[in-house]
């Protein structure tokens, strides 16, 4: 416990002091270092607080503080002793200069006063012969403004004939308020007099240089300019120089006119300018004498009520006849080889038109001009729509000829195909590209709000595209319209080919183009357009009836062959059939024909399930099987109620066939279409015959043959059995004689074949 | 309002001539020509009891040969014309009668390869039995294992002409006059002595490349008779009977072959024709460019076009498609507007309508297609005693005998 107590009070007090230092204001009476110290108090409570060896402790450590004080007020008193000194050192020094800046002062002063008194004096003495100097100089400027009118008139004269007229009108004009003024002094009263005399005359050479118009507009502008100064009546002057003015640009405008002229007499529009440069030639000529003299007509008549309306009229009557001029010879421009040639040139007659713009702000002209250039830009897409058009008929006439010609692949349709629709859209792409220079960023007057809107949908999307593709699908109708009746003139290659061709429109192309044109123009459907399912189903109809117009006329050939096979024969007295008739070989050998044909632009389709097993098994098998009993139960010579029920009963179990309805787009569909049209041909033209044993024998030969190859193109197979029925059962009706060949033997007989 | 349902009357062979019986104004009654090889051919005779819907049939025998076209006479009700096949067996070694039955043809057969047979067409006026009416009332059950023969008055076939495709009567006529086209001739043939004798009278002849042959005709009744109307391949053409001289030729009037024509009974230069294109075609005879208006409703070969007779804008037409379709062609009628007249006048059927621009032409339209045959039909024709009534003939010997629907006729009516 002492210990402790020993050893906390040093650093205690040592503590108080820095306590002190930080704290000056502590009110503690015991803080050594404090204000309010109190050395009693502090020694009575050290006293009674520590111990003899704190104690010590304590007073040690006060001696060595009050030690440490006493030297650093040492140091303190020396230091400000040594500055002390050296300040008084400097004051003494500063006294004494003072005192000899005073005495340079007094001098200075005194020299000032003497010299004011002496520059007083010298004035006093020139003052007379400065007054005489300035009246002096009065008086020559006076002269010499008196020569310059005692010259004016020699100068004018000599001016005039310089035909220097803007400085004789300078001259005149300064001198003319002098003249004016003083004109009741005889002498003044002369010059002013001869003045006169030669700026009339002066006068008059300006207006006869303005009649006679030869000059240049610049030229006239200032005639124009200096007569005004002349104070000649504006109205008049207005006038004639409008008329000059108007004649000049008249003569700029039979210029262009000329150039124009010779195109309905001259076929070759190569051996004339083309219509850029006579686009940049009325500009450079015309449009830019115009500026300049509505700008000098602006700048000389400036303050003169009535000039706008002279002016505009003036304007309007000229920029109509250009106009005019203008669209004339941009309706000669009919070839559509080269756009950008006629963008360019429309650009440029746009663009020369803003600086009339600017000019005269309330002017109709600018307008009008934008209209031409709308103008011009339908009556082009009109031109495109008919080259598109004129190019898919050559298109069509080259897949004529070339379908006309023997082919040697037997693949050429497809790639006829493929080389038309792409020949077709490469078409329309570089038209669309053409088209498409109308609305390039850099050309004025693409960003004209009907550029922007009309022109994408109704120009180009509606009359342009839209309208093509109508025309194709409308051109392809005309194929099986125009071709009805006799059906020989479109061959039925080329209503396959269009037929696929209309599909693809509806199942891509059509979409495709749309979608690229509205694309690259951006089309806002502000109002309303033809929706591309519209012109899908439209080309779906024309696909469709094309393809039955296929099928009619393709099974069209093949009956005409079988009806003149049964009608020219002589059923009654043939021979015994040894082989299959040739002409059956030739349905079958056209059949096939017709099924690569279709085969290689339409795809194979669905066929009904195979009925019977007959598809996999060979044909001998299927025929001696089935076909047997059914044809021989037909021929049973039974009573003639019997054979009617049995065909009514066939009829009952099978749908009733639509011979010329519509198909499908695919093979099986097709054949099977053609088959229907020439069997029921067939069935019919039998009808109308009488057979005899033989003639019955050589139908059911045919017929087993037809069944043998037919049944392989037609979706379902028990349409061809029940036809070829039909045909052996009418043809046995119809026999004088019916005794039906051995099955077996008609086999041996189409297998032979 | 509903329809009466067909009535169907089915033969035992087949059969492709149907014609009503032009004379009979009160009673029903159609006539159908059979064509069998191996039987005897008949004539049935169908009465049609319009308000017990019950069919009456008679059974005359035609035992010349299978009928290919059948024919009444306006005037007698008892003569009737057709064209009829006949096969022609003989033979070089064995002279064999040259008219040898069908049923001895196994006779013929016994010769076997020395026989040669042909098949000839020819044409004949006939008459029916005077009392077929009342035989078959009494006991119709016996009717059909007994009938009576057609009592031949005249052949209408000479040594020069033969073939005869059809054989037209005067329409409206006293029975007198007849025309056959046979091959590529037009004969007009008198018939005396109450038809028992026919004489040609004046010939036509077509000429041209290959062999030409008529398909079918028209004797129209209107110029006092005196205009004819035939077909041959694809052309349509007309002959003035008092020249025989062609006044107008419709080249390709169809795609193809042309089937059958008919007259408009009340509109003289409008025709309809039919053909193998599937189309029905109306003309006007006066500018054969074009044709007036086609319909394309079959979906194979037309064979047979007929007009109303008294209201020429119902059009019947039979194709082999087995469909019978009943078109409504207003606006190329005599009555473009509708009836205008009143309801005393209906049954003249005369072209009295009135002028009036104000109403709005009706719309064409197929009133109806009637689907009741299961084969191709070959031939339809309008009753003669009811104007809203109609048979139609398919090739299995099926006869349907429908009307006119209630609605169109109350709205052609009233």
């Amino acid at each position: 416990v002492l210990f402790l107590f020993v050893c906390s009070p040093s650093p205690c007090s040592f503590h108080w002091i820095r306590k002190a230092e930080e704290q000056p204001e502590s009110l503690d009476p015991c803080d050594i270092n404090g204000p309010h110290f109190d050395p009693e108090l502090f020694l009575n409570k050290l006293r009674r607080e520590c111990s003899l060896a704190e104690l010590m402790d304590q007073e040690t450590c006060m001696v060595k503080q009050i030690r440490s004080l006493d030297s650093d007020m040492q140091t303190l008193v020396y230091e400000n002793y040594n500055k002390f000194i050296s300040a008084t050192d400097t004051i003494r020094k500063m006294k004494n200069d003072f005192k000899k800046m005073e005495d340079e002062m007094d001098c200075l002063s005194a020299n000032m006063a003497a010299i004011t008194e002496f520059s007083a004096r010298i004035s006093g003495t020139l003052q007379d012969q400065h007054a005489q100097i300035t009246k002096l100089s009065g008086v020559h400027t006076l002269l010499r403004k008196l020569q310059f009118l005692f010259e004016l008139p020699a100068r004018l004269n000599k001016c005039l004939e310089l035909q220097a007229y803007a400085q004789a009108v300078r001259s005149h004009r300064r001198a003319r308020c002098v003249l004016q003024q003083y004109s009741h002094l005889p002498s003044f009263k002369g010059i002013q007099d001869d003045c006169h005399a030669i700026m009339d005359k002066l006068a008059q050479e300006l207006r006869q240089k303005f009649r006679d118009g030869g000059s240049s507009a610049k030229d006239l502008s200032e005639c124009v300019e200096l007569l005004l100064q002349l104070d000649e009546p504006a109205e008049e002057l207005c006038d004639k120089f409008l008329s000059h003015a108007q004649s000049r640009l008249e003569s700029d405008l039979q210029g262009l006119e000329a150039e124009i002229r010779p195109y309905p007499t001259i076929p070759s529009p190569t051996s004339n300018t083309d219509i850029l440069e006579f686009i940049d030639r009325g500009c450079n000529e015309f449009v830019s004498s115009l500026c300049l003299v509505i700008t000098s007509y602006q700048e000389l008549f400036i303050n003169h009520a009535q000039k706008g309306e002279l002016l505009n009229a003036f304007v309007d009557d000229l920029a109509a006849r250009y106009f005019s001029l203008v669209e004339r010879r941009i309706q000669e421009e009919k070839g559509v080889a080269d756009n950008s040639l006629l963008v360019r040139a429309l650009d440029r007659f746009h663009r020369r038109l803003q600086a009339v713009t600017k000019l005269l702000p309330g002017s109709a002209v600018p307008n009008q001009g934008t209209e031409i250039v709308i103008r011009a830009a339908t009556e082009r897409v009109k031109q495109y729509l008919s080259a598109l058009q004129s190019f898919y008929m050559d298109s069509l006439t080259d897949v004529r000829q070339a379908l006309a010609t023997p082919r040697d692949a037997p693949n050429s349709l497809p790639e006829l195909l493929s080389s038309l629709s792409a020949s077709i859209l490469n078409q329309i792409k570089s038209v669309l590209a053409s088209v498409h220079l109308f609305t390039a960023k850099d050309i004025t007057f693409s960003n004209k709000p009907y550029f922007k809107g009309e022109f994408c949908s109704q120009g180009v999307r509606e009359s342009l595209v839209v309208s093509f593709i109508k025309f194709v699908c409308q051109s392809s109708r005309q194929f099986c319209e125009s071709a009805g009746d006799k059906g020989g003139s479109t061959p039925p290659a080329l209503l396959l080919l269009l037929s696929r061709l209309c599909l693809d429109y509806e199942t891509s192309t059509i979409s495709y183009i749309l979608t690229l044109t509205d694309e690259q123009f951006l089309v806002q459907h502000h109002s309303p357009v033809t929706p591309v399912t519209t012109l899908c189903a439209e080309a779906r109809e024309a696909a469709q009836k094309l393809l039955n117009h296929y099928v009619k006329v393709q099974g069209l050939i093949i009956s005409q062959m079988l009806r003149k096979s049964v009608e020219t024969r002589d059923w009654v007295n043939t021979i015994e059939p040894r082989n299959v008739r040739a002409v059956m070989k030739r349905v079958v050998e056209d059949t096939t024909s017709i099924d690569v044909q279709v085969g290689l632009l339409y795809e194979e389709g669905v066929r009904k399930a195979h009925s019977s097993d007959s598809s996999k098994r060979t044909f001998s098998v299927y025929s001696s099987s089935r076909q047997q009993a059914r044809y021989a139960a037909s021929y049973t010579p039974s009573a003639p109620m019997d054979t009617n029920l049995l065909s009514n009963i066939h009829k009952l179990f099978s749908e009733r066939i639509d011979i010329f309805s519509s198909v499908e787009f695919n093979k099986v569909s097709v054949m099977t279409g053609i088959i229907k049209i020439s069997l029921k041909t067939f069935l019919e033209c039998v009808r109308l015959r009488t057979f005899g044993r033989y003639g019955l024998q050589q139908i059911q030969v045919d017929c087993h043959y037809l069944q043998m190859y037919l049944w392989r193109f037609v979706s379902d197979e028990n349409l061809v059995h029940f036809m070829l029925d039909e045909i052996v059962g009418s043809s046995a009706h119809r026999c004088l004689d019916p005794a039906p060949m051995e099955q077996s033997v008609i086999e041996v007989i189409c297998e032979r074949g | 309002m509903e329809d009466d349902a067909p009535v169907i009357y089915g033969l035992e062979f087949q059969a492709r001539a149907l014609t009503a019986q032009t004379a009979e104004t009160d009673a029903i009654r159609f006539l159908v020509g059979t064509q069998s090889l191996k039987f005897d051919n008949q004539i049935h005779i169908i009465d049609f009891d319009d308000e017990n819907n019950i069919i009456n049939k008679n059974v005359l025998l035609h035992q010349a040969g299978e009928i290919w076209h059948i024919g009444a006479s306006p005037a007698d009700k008892a003569v009737l014309t057709t064209c009829y096949n006949k096969s022609e067996s003989y033979c070089f070694l064995l002279s064999l009668a040259p008219f040898t039955k069908l049923g001895s043809f196994a006779l013929s057969l016994s010769v076997s390869l020395s026989l040669d047979s042909r098949v000839v067409s020819c044409a004949a006026v006939w008459r029916m039995p005077s009392d077929w009416e009342t035989g078959s009332h009494e006991s119709p059950d016996d009717s059909a294992h007994n009938p009576q023969t057609l009592e031949l008055l005249c052949h209408l076939d000479d040594s020069a002409h033969s073939n005869a495709a059809c054989v037209l009567w005067e329409p409206m006529g006293d029975g007198k006059r007849v025309i056959s086209l046979a091959d590529n001739h037009a004969l007009l043939w008198d018939l005396q002595e109450s038809s028992t004798q026919a004489t040609v009278s004046s010939t036509a002849t077509l000429e041209g490349k290959g062999q030409l042959k008529f398909t079918s005709g028209k004797w129209s009744p209107h110029h006092n008779c005196s205009q004819l109307a035939t077909a041959n391949d694809t052309a349509i053409r007309g002959w003035d009977l008092r020249t025989m001289s062609q006044i107008y030729c419709i080249e390709n009037a169809h795609g193809q072959l042309v089937r059958d024509l008919d007259f408009n009974p009340n509109r003289q230069y409008y025709l309809a024709s039919c053909g193998d294109d599937c189309k029905v075609k109306f003309w006007d005879v006066r500018n054969v460019q074009e044709p007036v208006k086609s319909l394309e409703e079959h979906s194979h070969w037309v064979w047979s076009v007929r007009y109303n007779h008294s209201h020429d804008q119902l059009v019947l037409t039979a194709s082999s498609d087995s469909r019978l379709i009943l078109s409504n062609m207003v606006s190329i009628s005599s009555e473009p507007f509708g009836h205008l007249v009143d309801d005393e006048e209906l049954s003249e059927g005369e072209d009295n309508h009135q002028e009036d621009k104000s109403k709005e032409p009706l719309k064409d339209s197929v009133v109806s297609t009637y689907e009741e045959h299961e084969d191709s039909v070959y031939a339809a024709e309008w009753s003669s005693a009811d104007p809203w009534l109609f048979a139609s003939l398919s090739y299995d010997g099926r006869l349907v005998i429908n009307r006119v629907p209630r609605a169109l006729k109350y709205r052609i009516l009233l």
